[in-house]
Parts: C-alpha cells; sequence; structure tokens
C-alpha cells in the first residue's frame, strides 16, 4: 500500500474512489430534521488522504464509530475476570486491564511499599496464577487484550504469553496493546523501575520480540494522556507525545527494525481537556506532524505507519470535586472535541473522580456520556465537519509551530537525534520543568480569578457534601491477595526460580540478547513480578527523579 | 505575624507518583515566604522522619492522590510519634471530606481537599505551625 494517488484524479476524485469501497453504517447520513448531508466538505484535502489531517480513514464514522473503551478495574484477579466474562457474554471483544499500583511499580503485594494500595486501583498480579484466574475461561485466541502497565511491561506480557501457550495458544495468535510507554513515565506519569537507557533497551527488546512472533500485537501505545494531566498545555501534550513516538522509532531502527513493519502497530493516546478549538486543533496536528515525520523523516512507505490512531481519554484533571455533578457537562463537552478531533477510541471519565475511584452509577453516565455524542448529536455524519473552517485550520498550524519548536529544541539537545535529546530533556529535568512551570502558571491565573473554574473560583452556591455515593474499598481484597501470594510462593520449585531468575540477569547484562524468552521462562517458574525485576535492577540498578520543583 | 521563616517539609509518600498537586504547592508556600524542602518521590515514613529531624522542620506536607491516607497517615503520624517529634502533619489531595475527621483523630493537624486556593494552603500551614508554637 502507498500513498500515491493515481495522478490524473482531483483529490476530491481519489477520495470518492476509496469511500465507495468503504462499508458503511446501515444509518440515513442525515440531520435529525430529515436533510441528507455528504459525507465530507471541503475540496482540497480529504479524509484518509496524506497527511491525513482531516481523518486517517476516508469514511471515518460513517463506517464505524470510535471504540467506547472504558477503563476500569479493581479488587483481585478472580473478580476482573467475572467482569470480563461479562463483558464477553454481552458481545464484548476487547478486554482492558487496569493493574493495582504495586503491579504498575514492579512491587509484590506483601512488599512494605504496597501497603493500603494492594487491589485498590487495579487487578493484583504478583505471579502466573494471578494472571491464570485473570484470564481463566477465555479464549485468547478470540478476544483482544489492552494492557496499561510500562515499567514492568515485559513481565505482564510475557505473562500473558504464558497463559496462552498453556492454553496451547501461539503468541501470533495473540491480539492486544500493551501500553510500554516508558517515556512519558519520567517526564510525567512517574512509574518507573529503571533509568532511561535500560528501559529503552527493555522496550526495543519486546518490539523486536512481538514483531518476529506477535503480528498481532501493539507493543507501544504512546501517551500524552499523562503529561497532560501532570500540568503541560496542549502544544507541549502534543509535542512530548510525539517525540517519545519519534524516539522509539529511532530506537526501532537503531536496532534494524522495517519502519513500515513496525511503524504500523504503534498507536497513541490523547488527553481531551476544555478548550474546545484548542484540543480540535491538537489533534488535527498530531495526525498531520507524525505522518510527515514517518514519510520524510524516517521514511516509511506504509500508509499505516503514519497513521497517528489515537486513543483520546477526557481531562480527569479538569474534574471538580465541589459540585461534582457539573462534571458531567465538562466530560460532554471533552468527548465532543475528541470525536470532533477523529480519534480511534474514547475513555469518558466519571464525574466522581476528583473525590474517588468513580461509583458504578457514575461510570454509566460517563458512557452514556459519548453515547449521546456518538448517536444524538448527528456528527458522525460527516468526517472533519471544522475542517476548512479558518480558526480550526489556524489553531491546528499553530499547533503545529508550536510542537515543531520543540521538536527543534530537542534536536538541538541530542545533536540531531530526537532520541538522544529526548535522553537530555530527562536527564536535564527540561520535560518535569516545563510541565511544572506550565501547572503553576495555571494554577496562579486561577487563584487571581484571571481563569474561572465553575464551581471553584466562582458559581459556587450549591455544593452539596453530604449527598455523595463514593466507592469506597475495605482491606479484604489485600488479605486474600497476600495469602494467595504465600501460597503459590510455598507451592513452587524454588531452585527452578533461582535458576530462571539467574538467567534474566545474565541476558540483561549481555545487550545484544533479547530478554523477553528469559523473562517468559521465569515467569513459567512462578517467580514473582518483584523477583524478577530484581533480577534485572542488579544490571540496570533503579531510577531516582532528582526532586526539583 | 509570623516573626520567622517557616521552614516545610514535602514529600510523596509511599508508591503514589502523581506530583503536580504537590509542586504547584511547593511553589505556593514558597511564594508565601516559607522554605521548602521537598523531598521528592516514594519516600518511606522513615525517610521523612529523618528529613525532617535533619532539617529541623516546622511542619510536614504530604499529598495523596491514590486513596490510600488512611492507611498512610496514621502510619505517618505514628512514626513521628515514635521519633518523639512533635511537628504537625498536613495531608493534601483527593480525600473526601468524611474521611477527614478520621485522619484528625489520627494525629494529622489539618487536611487541605481537591480545590482548596492558594491563600488556603498557606493560612493552613501556617496554622498548624502556630497551634503547635502555641501548645
Amino acid at each position: 500500500m502507498g500513498t500515491e494517488e493515481s495522478s490524473n484524479l482531483n483529490p476530491k476524485e481519489t477520495w470518492q474512489l476509496k469511500f465507495e469501497k468503504a462499508k458503511l453504517r446501515d444509518i440515513p447520513f442525515e440531520t435529525m430534521s430529515g436533510v441528507p448531508v455528504e459525507p465530507v466538505y471541503g475540496e482540497d484535502l480529504f479524509p484518509g488522504q496524506y497527511p491525513y489531517t482531516r481523518g486517517i480513514y476516508p469514511s471515518m464514522y460513517r463506517s464505524r464509530l470510535w471504540t467506547m473503551r472504558m477503563f476500569a478495574g479493581f479488587g483481585t484477579a478472580e473478580d476482573t475476570n467475572m467482569r470480563f466474562k461479562e463483558l464477553l457474554r454481552n458481545g464484548g471483544t476487547g478486554l482492558s486491564t487496569a493493574f493495582d499500583m504495586p503491579t504498575l511499580m514492579g512491587r509484590d503485594s506483601d512488599s512494605e511499599w504496597s501497603l493500603g494500595e494492594v487491589g485498590r486501583a487495579g487487578v493484583a498480579i504478583d505471579t502466573l496464577s494471578d494472571m491464570e484466574d485473570l484470564f481463566a475461561d477465555i479464549d485468547l485466541s478470540k478476544v483482544s487484550t489492552s494492557m496499561t502497565i510500562n515499567g514492568p511491561a515485559a513481565t505482564l506480557l510475557a505473562m500473558y504469553v504464558a497463559i496462552a501457550e498453556k492454553n496451547s495458544v501461539s503468541p501470533d495468535q495473540l491480539a492486544g496493546t500493551i501500553q510500554n510507554d516508558i517515556l512519558k513515565e519520567y517526564q510525567a506519569q512517574k512509574e518507573y523501575i529503571y533509568p532511561p537507557r535500560p528501559s529503552m533497551r527493555i522496550v526495543t527488546d519486546m518490539v523486536k520480540y512481538t514483531t518476529a512472533e506477535m503480528p498481532k500485537w501493539h507493543p507501544i501505545s504512546i501517551s500524552g494522556y499523562h503529561i497532560r494531566e501532570a500540568g503541560s498545555t496542549a502544544a507541549q501534550e502534543l509535542a512530548f507525545t510525539l517525540a517519545n513516538g519519534f524516539a522509539y522509532v529511532e530506537a526501532a531502527i537503531a536496532a534494524g527494525q522495517n519502519v513500515d513493519e513496525f511503524g504500523r502497530r504503534l498507536s497513541f493516546f490523547f488527553n481531551s481537556h476544555s478548550d474546545f478549538f484548542e484540543e480540535i486543533g491538537k489533534f488535527r496536528a498530531a495526525r498531520r506532524i507524525w505522518a510527515r515525520w514517518m514519510k520524510e523523516r524516517y521514511g516509511a512507505t506504509d500508509e499505516r505507519a503514519m497513521f497517528c490512531r489515537f486513543h483520546t481519554q477526557t481531562a480527569g484533571v479538569s474534574l471538580t470535586a465541589q459540585q461534582p455533578e457539573i462534571n458531567i457537562a465538562r466530560v460532554g463537552i471533552q468527548a465532543l472535541a475528541a470525536a470532533l478531533g477523529g480519534t480511534q477510541s474514547l475513555h469518558t471519565d466519571s464525574f466522581d473522580e476528583a473525590l474517588a475511584l468513580p461509583s458504578e452509577e457514575a461510570a454509566r453516565i460517563a458512557l452514556r456520556t459519548q453515547q449521546i455524542v456518538a448517536h444524538e448529536t448527528g456528527v458522525t455524519n460527516v468526517a472533519d465537519p471544522l475542517g476548512g473552517a479558518p480558526y480550526v485550520e489556524w489553531m491546528t498550524d499553530e499547533m503545529e509551530r508550536q510542537a515543531e519548536a520543540i521538536f527543534a529544541h530537542l534536536e538541538d539537545i541530542g545533536n540531531g537525534s530526537i532520541l538522544e535529546g529526548t535522553f537530555a530533556g530527562i536527564e536535564n529535568g527540561y520535560f518535569v520543568g516545563e510541565i511544572a512551570d506550565a501547572a503553576y502558571r495555571f494554577e496562579r491565573e486561577v487563584n487571581a480569578g484571571r481563569r474561572i473554574i465553575v464551581g471553584v473560583n466562582d458559581f459556587t452556591e450549591g455544593d452539596n457534601p453530604e449527598d455523595r455515593n463514593l466507592l469506597r474499598i475495605g482491606a479484604e481484597t489485600e488479605e486474600y491477595q497476600l495469602k494467595r501470594l504465600q501460597d503459590v510462593k510455598s507451592k513452587r520449585n524454588q531452585s527452578q526460580v533461582d535458576a530462571a531468575l539467574m538467567v534474566v540477569t545474565e541476558v540483561a547484562s549481555d545487550a545484544t540478547r533479547n530478554l523477553m524468552p528469559a523473562i517468559i521462562d521465569a515467569v513459567k517458574t512462578y517467580a514473582t513480578e518483584e523477583e524478577i525485576a530484581g533480577a534485572m535492577e542488579t544490571v540496570f540498578g533503579t531510577y531516582v527523579e532528582r526532586a526539583i520543583v | 505575624m509570623r516573626n520567622r521563616q517557616y521552614r516545610v517539609i514535602l514529600a510523596k509518600l509511599g508508591l503514589d507518583g502523581h506530583d503536580r498537586g504537590i509542586k504547584v504547592v511547593a511553589r505556593i508556600l514558597r511564594d508565601a515566604g516559607m522554605e521548602v524542602i521537598y523531598l521528592g518521590l516514594r519516600q518511606t515514613t522513615g525517610s521523612i522522619v529523618a528529613a525532617a529531624e535533619e532539617e529541623d522542620a516546622d511542619a510536614i506536607g504530604l499529598s495523596m492522590h491514590n486513596a490510600g491516607h488512611l492507611t498512610l497517615g496514621p502510619k505517618m503520624t505514628d512514626a513521628l510519634q515514635e521519633a518523639g517529634l512533635d511537628i504537625p502533619l498536613v495531608i493534601g489531595g483527593i480525600v473526601p471530606d468524611e474521611d477527614v475527621e478520621e485522619l484528625i483523630n489520627s494525629g494529622v493537624a489539618a487536611v487541605l481537599g481537591p480545590g482548596a486556593s492558594a491563600e488556603e494552603v498557606v493560612s493552613t500551614v501556617s496554622a498548624a505551625i502556630s497551634a503547635r508554637d502555641q501548645a
């Protein structure tokens, strides 16, 4: 597949040919009042045409709505397994796994660090045994699984491969995504284990392994969401995220990977905040910048390797603890921006998230909010309906301009390499400093009343703290999980565990070998997540951020 | 009016990596003339106690966003008491109103919820320190 268009056709005719091949949803594409509307308006550039500013597919939501992917989870592997099976019975095919904080940090449930955190914000995974429970009675060749984990991503991927193998499902049948975006951890989310360079080696090993063995797997979801939540501006979110993407591409190319093969399996994850047109401009600019860089700088020829496919989540940080019910309106506006920006999937936040983990009622309302955008507003009838509007095009250009200035800075501090510039920016505090400055600037403006946050610094009447139904999680999960872990440890063959961990350490110290097979062997002995992390820490060390404010 | 510069230790206790709030608070307190010592992420009760002793801190501020405050808050006040340190502990972050009483009963001096203004942050920390000074 290439990007060349038949030369004697104008852009609209080229688009028309592609559009006619697309399968459309069986609904009337007309307004509420019965006025038929075109699939797209404009003359110069059409969706599905390089650089994809107007969308990556010619028919966009006329063919398929965005995936309504709601990310949630707490409790034990068995609790989550029950929810997965319920979802599959209801026709779902995509499973999304949220892990608890200790699992995300490579700590076992019995670590002193884990106290009070086990099973709280996601499922607790210590050993392969938990993973077996998590996916019990689920045919892994038929589902697509998304795992939101970064620091210890290799171990969790290894566990997934190992349980599949036990059920006679080979790695090449496994479909899914693992977030595995370690660079943004140093910049924003802070869930790292090792220093940046060894972490990048692990990511590259995973990319190599999945490219060779797991063609249906997406090895990295490059995430700006957390950068924005940490306080960045929209343009910084855009630029830091895409620059991280460029860094992974440069690392993969340096490791001998084919840019087309690897590039088409990358996806992105953005935030949708409240400044409506800025967000839409950001999404449009993201597609254009990514396509241009992939084609012109990294030599991609497969257009799928130029597609900036992205998931969006509404801005958790925009939600207020005061009058929390008004957050429903914020989420609706942010969801609309994501749809107008052409997202491929969307998580809408629950209105009570500034107070606690989402209650079931709040999560239902959040899902309903995006269903209203999808089915009632009519915005899905026309691809990139705002394209061509002077303000929207200006904003798209402005986002791109600001992002390019940041890329230039990173290239400068990386001596021409974005990968090196990203490492340098992590080491010298550039990213965290820029983000903290932006967060503080915003906070000052709110404090001075120059920015109004409804319910916080104006329009404050009507807050009723009494009638809130917040989700509470008890300590039972923690006790149960500790017992399970003890059980597994007492039943496993310790000398096998020790031997497998030794191999992980050995492979870690030899950059020419791939860590994945060694980690897969280790998880099969029921070595714990923390033991495997420890086996690599011996060689890689750990990362401690300089505390700067 | 206070007649000396307050020294405040800020830290993230445990695994929670949400540091946007505490960094903003650090700058707010600094702008208000306090000396802020930010210990950073992944601190333990032990490392915070050691820093508080070392720095002769007037107050300690912890930020919590992972629903762990009812476990970690009392753990911190216990550790301070064990070390014989009478330093007010202020907790900020996502703490539901109904948990505030339990935290105060466990020895936490004050709780700053989401959306607290800069003035509230400064006055709460100052008040906690003067209350201790007068006790």
